[in-house]
């Protein structure tokens, strides 16, 4: 059941999700689309670059989205959501003025701005992964045009028809960055790149030490990614990886997200890759 | 009278305190014996209590024997724990509701009578204390826990027989009451049975200023040191905390682990009888009249669908899921809360099934510290 | 060196056609070992400072992944070798091998092979060539896997 028409009368609480309209969908490639979002009873703080909201499909469930919008863009806030169960198939059907409802803004942040002025940044996403950057490449797009650091972006997909945002990509090229796509498998016509996303990387001319380095994707491409990376000189504490787990509350209360340590909906999804990640990846549950 | 003093009450001041407390409109909860077991149960007097009832406990096992005394907490604990008042089984946090194409959202009242409890152990008030830190505790606290946390009245009673599975000097969480209590008591039952009263905030002083108490004799203060004193040497069992928490965050891979999944059922009775387990589904329940509800009920880490993400399970093992809720317990539960999750009670030791002692296991763990799993090449 | 490891890598296809000399070379930095099933030869990450001449049995190489545990990517068999990544930086395994049932290897030596081959050029040449032709033979091969041609003829 989809909520259709204006919300009533809303209580609140930690559990309570407020209600959003959606203004826009657009169907992106790979069974993703991207849904424009709204208040309708107030809206909820301001987010960071890389945190996730708790989106509820009323009548479903809810489900952890990272914004793919950037923070403070103008504009309604963007959620690109991937069909892979009854909830986000319920979303990813939600028609232009229904209900949806959202929780956060929670978890960490790519922290990028701290970035010093000059360092290279390295956006490494592979798949669905790019979802959470995206909003955050604007923004390293723009930095690097007001001459305050390069950005590379390396993106990998499955096969060509998976590559998201591809428009996003062109026009990123197009306004300087670095931008590297390949697929996993070809199609026919495809003239790009063919090879896994970290072949990328000899043809990135980024300064490693002093760069900071964003990956996000399958959990094994951000682990060959994080090594390779500290292999090309990227100080291991300045690569961040974006973990992924069962969350069900987002606010450290219900335990499903744990892994090791943390909590990763409280202490994560980002986290930093040297002297955790590379430790917790490598915990064997078999 | 204030918060550090203490009295001596007779039965008939006990009898009086549980009636004062229901008279004031308290859910007036404390320790009964029904369907063999200690368990919690609306109490209107001292004749409530489990008079003459005494627990043997041992791994996987826990009979309740009647020996016809006068002896009202001559028991360790039982199989429920106070989470329950606070941190529900099951509750409703909000429910939304469709009127004319209208999306409406409520949230349930919290309880309409505050809770006083009479009968927690030590250790159960150091098990509180870790729930407060987890549920209310964190940037956003669980409201409805606070609202049912806030007003609560705690008499507590310090142990005089600890059970063969009882570790709480291990963990430095008892036999004796330190905090978080508005009223802690002592059975005496050398000279008359009385019971010796510890002051432990305003409401504990107001409460004993309307019985009849007499002033605490050196006798009684001496008497009640007594009894803690036996509990304290009368512990069941130990478990050494020194480096825990390191120790198990670099055995992850010990043969241990497999070992205990031979035995272990992955039946999670550990995690319901646990008094600081907080691991909770949170579900969205539709009704045919469109009426939805979200759900929070109590979840369990040996549950295989507990760490699902799309694709599969994350611990598919047992001895995956074992290792999971050991090293949160006792380790990585310090990186998230600052504090120990064990506060050495030892009801999972009595009500797991096959009568898995994590004493037994960390102590193994710690014998063969570094030992490499089968899988491994030495 | 064992009189065991030498016999058992003389009649290794890997060094076939070696001359005997090179075989002995190999032997010197060499000991048989066994694995039972189920073991691990090696993990993700580790230094590659064994290559693992197999003999008897299988092994296979995975990748694990959190919600799908371990995945075989190969599988090889006596006369292969595994455990390649000593051949070149950051020598550092890549996947996980392990022993599919009873194995037995002849384990070599990594950096003590890397000096001898630094100090016997013909050795070197031989070792790397074969080498070369191995790794050449399962990059080709994986390339095909890639294309799922077993897959529906609409699969893209």
């Amino acid at each position: 059941m989809l909520a259709e028409a204006t919300a009533g009368s809303w209580a609140v609480g930690p559990l309570v999700p407020m209600p959003y309209v959606v203004v826009g969908r657009r169907e992106e490639a790979a069974d993703v689309v991207t849904l424009s979002l709204e208040p309708t009873q107030g809206a909820l703080p301001a987010f960071r670059h890389g945190q996730f909201n708790m989106v509820t499909s009323f009548g479903r469930g809810e489900v952890a989205v990272s914004m793919s919008s950037a923070p403070g863009a103008p504009g309604p806030v963007e959620h690109s959501i991937r069909r892979v169960g009854p909830v986000t198939a319920a979303l990813c059907d939600a028609p232009v003025g229904s209900l949806v409802g959202i929780r956060g803004p929670f978890g960490t942040s790519w922290g990028i701005d701290e970035v010093e002025d000059g360092a290279d940044v390295v956006v490494m996403a592979g798949g669905i992964g790019l979802a959470p950057l995206r909003g955050t490449v604007r923004d390293l797009v723009a930095r690097q045009t007001a001459g305050r650091g390069r950005v590379f972006v390396l993106a990998g997909a499955r096969s060509p028809d998976q590559i998201l945002f591809h428009d996003d990509l062109m026009a990123w090229e197009q306004a300087g960055a670095h931008v590297g796509i390949s697929v996993d498998v070809a199609a026919p016509g495809w003239t790009g790149l063919v090879g896994v996303v970290t072949a990328l990387l000899p043809a990135a001319p980024f300064e490693a030490p002093g760069s900071l380095a964003l990956l996000c994707g399958p959990e094994i491409m951000m682990r060959f990614g994080g090594r390779a990376l500290v292999d090309r000189g990227v100080d291991a504490g300045r690569v961040r990886v974006s973990l992924e787990r069962n969350m069900q509350c987002g606010i450290g209360l219900c335990g499903h997200c744990q892994l090791g340590p943390l909590l990763v909906c409280r202490d994560g999804p980002i986290v930093r890759y040297g002297g955790l990640a590379d430790a917790l990846f490598m915990e064997r549950n078999r | 009278m204030h918060a550090g003093d203490d009295a001596v009450i007779d039965l008939d001041g006990l009898d009086r305190l549980i009636a004062l407390l229901v008279a004031r409109g308290y859910r007036t909860i404390g320790p009964v014996a029904r369907d063999g077991a200690i368990v919690h149960g609306e109490v209107a007097g001292a004749d409530d209590l489990p008079a003459g009832w005494h627990d043997i406990q041992a791994p996987g096992r826990y009979r309740l024997e009647q020996a016809g005394d006068p002896e009202l907490f001559g028991w360790a604990v039982g199989p429920a724990s106070w989470k329950s008042e606070f941190f529900q089984p099951t509750e409703t946090v909000w429910r939304a509701t469709m009127s004319d194409g209208v999306l409406s959202l409520r949230v349930p009242p919290g309880p309409d009578r505050p809770v006083a409890i009479v009968g927690a152990r030590p250790c159960e008030l150091a098990a509180l204390d870790v729930l407060d830190r987890v549920l209310a505790g964190g940037e956003v606290p669980d409201d409805r826990y606070r609202a049912r946390r806030a007003g609560t009245l705690i008499v507590a009673v310090e142990c005089g027989k600890p059970s063969s599975t009882c570790f709480c000097t291990s963990m430095d969480t008892g036999p004796d009451a330190r905090a978080g209590y508005d009223l802690a008591l002592t059975e005496l039952l050398v000279g008359a049975h009385r019971f010796y009263a510890m002051v432990g905030s305003e409401a504990g002083a107001e409460l004993l200023e309307e019985l009849h108490w007499t002033a605490a004799t050196e006798d009684d203060r001496r008497a009640r040191q007594d009894v803690v004193d036996g509990a304290r040497a009368g512990m069941g069992r130990s478990l050494e905390t020194e480096g825990l928490a390191a120790l198990l965050g670099r055995n992850l891979e010990h043969p241990r682990w497999d070992e205990v999944a031979e035995r272990c059922l992955s039946c999670g009775n550990c995690t319901l009888v646990c008094p600081t387990c907080f691991c909770a589904d949170v579900k969205d329940v539709s009704e045919v009249d469109g009426t939805i509800e979200r759900r929070r009920s109590w979840a369990s880490c040996f549950d295989v669908d507990h760490s699902y993400l799309h694709g599969g399970p994350i611990r598919p093992t047992t001895s995956s899921r074992y290792r999971q809720w050991l090293t949160h317990k006792v380790s990585t539960w310090w990186d998230q809360f600052d504090t120990s999750g064990c506060v050495g009670c030892g009801r999972c030791i009595a009500w797991c099934p096959v009568g898995i002692d994590i004493t037994e296991e960390a102590a193994a763990i710690r014998a063969t510290d570094g030992a490499l799993t089968q899988e491994d090449v030495q | 060196m064992s009189e065991a490891a030498r016999n058992l890598l003389s009649g290794h296809a890997f060094l076939a056609g070696f001359p005997p000399e090179a075989i002995a070379l190999v032997a010197e930095q060499a000991e048989p070992a066994t694995f039972r099933p189920g073991v691990l030869l090696f993990r993700e990450g580790s230094p590659a400072d064994v290559t693992y001449f197999i003999t008897k049995g299988s092994v296979s190489i995975e990748v694990h992944a959190p919600n799908r545990g371990p995945m075989v990517v190969e599988t090889l068999r006596a006369g292969q070798v595994v455990g390649l990544s000593w051949a070149a930086p950051p020598f550092r395994y890549q996947f996980d091998a392990r022993a599919v049932d009873e194995v037995e290897v002849v384990c070599v030596d990594t950096a003590r092979l890397r000096v001898a081959l630094a100090e016997n050029p013909l050795l070197g040449f031989l070792l790397l060539d074969r080498l070369a032709a191995v790794i050449l033979e399962r990059l080709q091969a994986t390339r095909i896997r890639l294309l799922d041609i077993y897959g529906k003829s609409d699969a893209r």
